[in-house]
Formats: C-alpha cells, sequence, structure tokens
C-alpha cells in the first residue's frame, strides 16, 4: 500500500501538471513580450496592454456576443425540443413510436464526417451561409438529449400523469408545469452540455462562416493566432486565448460539480 | 413530434442520402454536377494521402488510449481512497475538459516550442536535451497525442472513480482472507470490474481520434511531411482548399465506415480478453 504522504505528493505533482499551463497563460497575457518565455509566475511589469492589443486588432467582443447568441438559442431549443420529443416516446401512444425511438438511436451512431459536408451544401443550397440560422440549425435538436429526456420521464410515476390528466390538464401542460420542475437534474445536464459543445464548437462555423463580424468566438481566435494577425506575438495569442476560455472556466468554478456529475451520467466526451 | 420528423428529415436523412449521390459526383458547388461512377473511389484507393491520414490517426490512437487508461487508472486510484482535498484535485484534472480545444492547442503550441518554449527550457535546466516536439515527423503525432490526453484524462479519471466506488468492498475483503496479495487483487478484482468503462474509453477515444481536427489544424497545419494530418483534416482540405465535393464526401462516408468496424473490433477483442 502506498503511504498516504507519497499520494499526496503524487496527486500535487498532477495538479502542476494540469494548473501551471493555465496559470502561465494567465500571466503570460499581462507580461510583456520580452519575459514571456521565462517559466516564473511572477512580473513587475504587468499590464493590460496585450488585451488591448486584442482588442484593437480583432471584433472579439462581437464574437463573444456572437457566440453567446448561438450558444443560448440552440441550448434553449435542445431542451424544448429535447424534452417535448422525449416525452412523447416516453408516455405517449402514437403510431410509429417504437420505429421512430430505433431511429433516433440509430442516428446517434451515424459518425458526423458522413453528414457534414452535405449538411455543409445544404446550408449553401438554401442561401443560409454567413448567418445565425446556419450556426444555429443543424444542432437544434440532438438525438442524445431526447435519450436522456426519455430516459429521466420513464422512471416518474405514472399515477402522477394520470391524476393530471384527469384534472383535465393537456399534455403540454402537464410537461411544462408539472415535469419541468421535477426535472431539474436533467434539465441541467443537457443543457450544460449542449451550451458546453456547442460555445467549444469550431470546424462547423469555419465551414459556413467567411465574415468576420459573423464568427464565434473560438473561430475567430484560432484565425487571429493561425491567420498571421498576431503577429506571431505571443502576449496577444495568449490574451485571445484567456478571453475565450474566461467564460467558461467561470461557469465551471460556480457548477463545477454539474458539468463533472453531467459528463459522468452520460459518459460522453465534450 | 412533427418537428422533430422535419428536423430529422433535413438535417439527418437528406444529408445521408445526398451524401450517397455525391459520391458519385465530382462538383465543386458552383458548377453542375458531374456523374463519375466510382472514380471517386478508384482515386481514393490510390490517394497516397488518404493512407496516411489513415496512418497517422493508427499512430495517434496507438499513443493516446494506452497513455489515455494508464494516466486516468493511475490518479482514479490515487484519488480513491481518504485523501485530503480530494474534490479539489478532482475539479483541477477536470478543467481542461471543459475548455475550448482551440485554448489548449495555443498553450501547448508554446509549451512545445522548440527553441524558448516552457517544456525545452525545462528539459535544458536540467540537463536533458530539446525535443523536436512539433517540428519532426516522428515526434509531432505523438507529441499532440499526449496533448489530447491531457485535455480529456479528466473525464476518465472521474469515470474510473465511479467505477471504482461500484466494486464491493466484500470481494477485496474475502479476498484477503484468502491471502490473496494486493497485486493480486488489483490484477483479478479491479480490473475485470473496470472492463466496461475501460470500453467505453477505448470507443470514445476511438471516435475522438478519427474526429482530430483543430489540433493539427493550428498546431501543425498537418506538417511536418504529412505527418499530423488528420482524416478530418483532410476532408476539410479536400472540400474547402480543392472545391473537390464529391471526393470530400467520399472520404467522410469511408471514415465513418472504418470508424464503426474499428469500434466493434475494439469491443469484440476487449471483451474477449476479459472472459
Amino acid at each position: 500500500m502506498i503511504k498516504s504522504s507519497v499520494k499526496l505528493f503524487l496527486l500535487l505533482v498532477g495538479a502542476a501538471i494540469f494548473a501551471y499551463p493555465f496559470m502561465w497563460m494567465l500571466v503570460g497575457s499581462i507580461k510583456p513580450e520580452t519575459e514571456i518565455t521565462n517559466l516564473s509566475l511572477m512580473t513587475s511589469n504587468a499590464s493590460l496592454h496585450n488585451y488591448e492589443q486584442v482588442l484593437t486588432k480583432i471584433p472579439i467582443e462581437r464574437a463573444f456576443f456572437n457566440s453567446v447568441i448561438v450558444s443560448l438559442a440552440t441550448t434553449l431549443s435542445v431542451v424544448f425540443f429535447g424534452s417535448m420529443v422525449g416525452y412523447a416516446l416516453a408516455r405517449l401512444h402514437f403510431l410509429g413510436k417504437n420505429i421512430l425511438y430505433v431511429i433516433i438511436l440509430f442516428t446517434m451512431m451515424i459518425p458526423f464526417q458522413i453528414t457534414l459536408i452535405p449538411q455543409y451544401i445544404l446550408m449553401v443550397k438554401l442561401g443560409l451561409t454567413d448567418s445565425y440560422p446556419s450556426l444555429i440549425m443543424p444542432t437544434m435538436m440532438s438525438a442524445f438529449s431526447i435519450v436522456i429526456f426519455r430516459q429521466f420521464f420513464m422512471s416518474l410515476p405514472q399515477a402522477f400523469i394520470d391524476a393530471a390528466r384527469m384534472d383535465g390538464c393537456s399534455e403540454v401542460r402537464i410537461l411544462f408545469s408539472l415535469i419541468y420542475p421535477l426535472s431539474r437534474p436533467t434539465i441541467i445536464t443537457v443543457a450544460l452540455l449542449t451550451f458546453m459543445a456547442s460555445w467549444n464548437e469550431v470546424l462547423w462555423p469555419l465551414m459556413v462562416i467567411r465574415e468576420r463580424s459573423l464568427m464565434t468566438m473560438p473561430q475567430l481566435v484560432t484565425l487571429f493566432v493561425i491567420g498571421g494577425e498576431a503577429e506571431s506575438q505571443l502576449g496577444l495569442q495568449l490574451a485571445a486565448a484567456t478571453l475565450l476560455a474566461l467564460p467558461v472556466v467561470l461557469a465551471y468554478l460556480f457548477f463545477q460539480r454539474y458539468f463533472i456529475e453531467s459528463m459522468v451520467h452520460t459518459g460522453v466526451k465534450g | 413530434m412533427s418537428p422533430y420528423i422535419i428536423f430529422f428529415l433535413l438535417f439527418v436523412a437528406y444529408p445521408l442520402i445526398f451524401s450517397f449521390i455525391l459520391m458519385f459526383h465530382r462538383w465543386n458547388i458552383v458548377t453542375p454536377m458531374q456523374w463519375i461512377g466510382l472514380k471517386n473511389f478508384e482515386h481514393l484507393f490510390s490517394d497516397p494521402q488518404f493512407f496516411r491520414a489513415l496512418w497517422n490517426t493508427f499512430v495517434f490512437l496507438f499513443i493516446h488510449i494506452p497513455l489515455q487508461i494508464v494516466v486516468a487508472l493511475a490518479f482514479s486510484l490515487l484519488l480513491h481512497s481518504k485523501i485530503r482535498a480530494r474534490g479539489f484535485f478532482r475539479a483541477l484534472y477536470f478543467l481542461p475538459v471543459v475548455v475550448s480545444g482551440v485554448v489548449v492547442t495555443i498553450l501547448w503550441q508554446n509549451l512545445y516550442s522548440y527553441d524558448n518554449g516552457v517544456l525545452n527550457t525545462l528539459f535544458t535546466k536540467i540537463g536533458f536535451s530539446r525535443v523536436p516536439w512539433l517540428i519532426d515527423s516522428m515526434f509531432a503525432m505523438p507529441s499532440i497525442a499526449i496533448m489530447a490526453t491531457w485535455k480529456n484524462v479528466g473525464i476518465y479519471i472521474v469515470l474510473f472513480l465511479v467505477g471504482l466506488q461500484n466494486i464491493s468492498k466484500e470481494l477485496y475483503e474475502s479476498a484477503s482472507m484468502d491471502g490473496a496479495s494486493e497485486a493480486r487483487q488489483f490484477l483479478n478484482i479491479t480490473l475485470p470490474m473496470l472492463n466496461p468503462i475501460i470500453v467505453l474509453i477505448v470507443a470514445l477515444s476511438t471516435i475522438g481520434g478519427f474526429s482530430l481536427f483543430i489540433e493539427p489544424y493550428v498546431l501543425t497545419g498537418g506538417g511536418p511531411m504529412q505527418s499530423t494530418i488528420s482524416g478530418m483534416l483532410y476532408i476539410y482540405n479536400q472540400a474547402f482548399y480543392f472545391g473537390h465535393m464529391g471526393y470530400a464526401a467520399t472520404l467522410g462516408f469511408v471514415f465513418a465506415v472504418i470508424i464503426l468496424i474499428v469500434v466493434l473490433i475494439q469491443r469484440k477483442v476487449i471483451e474477449s480478453e476479459a472472459v
């Protein structure tokens, strides 16, 4: 058995490996260019110069706004439709229900590589490239959220729903005013995972958005770093990366438990 | 219900069907589509770049998967005991998981820099020589695999922890009464009980490996000497630099089939090992 002092030491080494790069990034973003490459996390010349430069060179506040709109719209839509379809699959009886469920499970298994190019062409044909809808529409519903909601709704007691039906509640009312308050953990799980995936997505925006004012934050930062606009100034790259990381890290600090539990429940990759 | 059906038809069924049509055409979106039969497939099977991308993906997986499992298992075993600040460590190891891949990549680009990157500076200080992390075609893909492990391992630490908590204590108690050593207990109880989680990790890492895009796109652009061209990066380049939509769709289809086959084989192998 390893002694617990040894264990603690190993865990601390691990902590340093995970934390140091982030701290180095944060400190590097406020250091003058000449000091960044040393390993120290201290500086006597801290300034926000790099951030000012980033803000003047690229419309990052606009990109932040775009990302917020797109991620919020996607998340609301996934929760709304996911819970409705999940409810129908769990609690209603209609023709073709089982076939539909099998189809939904099947869509979860399709690797996205196969639909990516045709989806892009669909956007071109609909004339939607360079618009918010092109960023939101393909991810408005997700098979994965439907399956999670269905699973949760199946676990609710039928008697509870029957009672509401007897009182003359419509199915929509049952879902939104009776079941929603009970489903908080499930809603939070789906919402967090969807928001995070949407916020961090970069391949799809690179495909459908060319217009700078419509770019999402990770897309703009990516192009800033590889497109030569950062002029290989490390401080600017680190400042842009810090701005990109900040919203998610802040959310993580507040909802840390939910983040970790959501990922475990669904065994899904972020 | 019906909104889902519309969504399904538009964004799942239509692209699927359309991808089958595209595969038999040459098309650059602008001019009309041109039927070329199986030419895309013929081209694919004689395309060294396609095989290069496939090979690179396997190099990535070959390093990434074992590394990921070993590191995740080690840390989860360390955390699976009464230790101070457990929650803090768990939360910290999980941090790279939630942060955008773009951030992680920018960070590691600088850690890996040859002349004044953090890693090489550290190495020279303790007497090692500099490592050509991203500029040597032998090192570049393994470097990306290490970075991807750093980013994702937090999920798997937590998954293993859940698995460890679900193993009944009685199993260990009766094993130690029978005189089994801790190493034996680990091999005969812990590992087999964690098998379902290992299956999951292997499958998720494989799918992740085939989806690798932003890491080589930002870090290396696929170089040096195409050693980090990933499947997804190659599809993207074919579609958006060369305008070969038909060929890109063919590549997407073939990669998707390969992913499904690889995941199925892995599952069969791991499950047969377990018995």
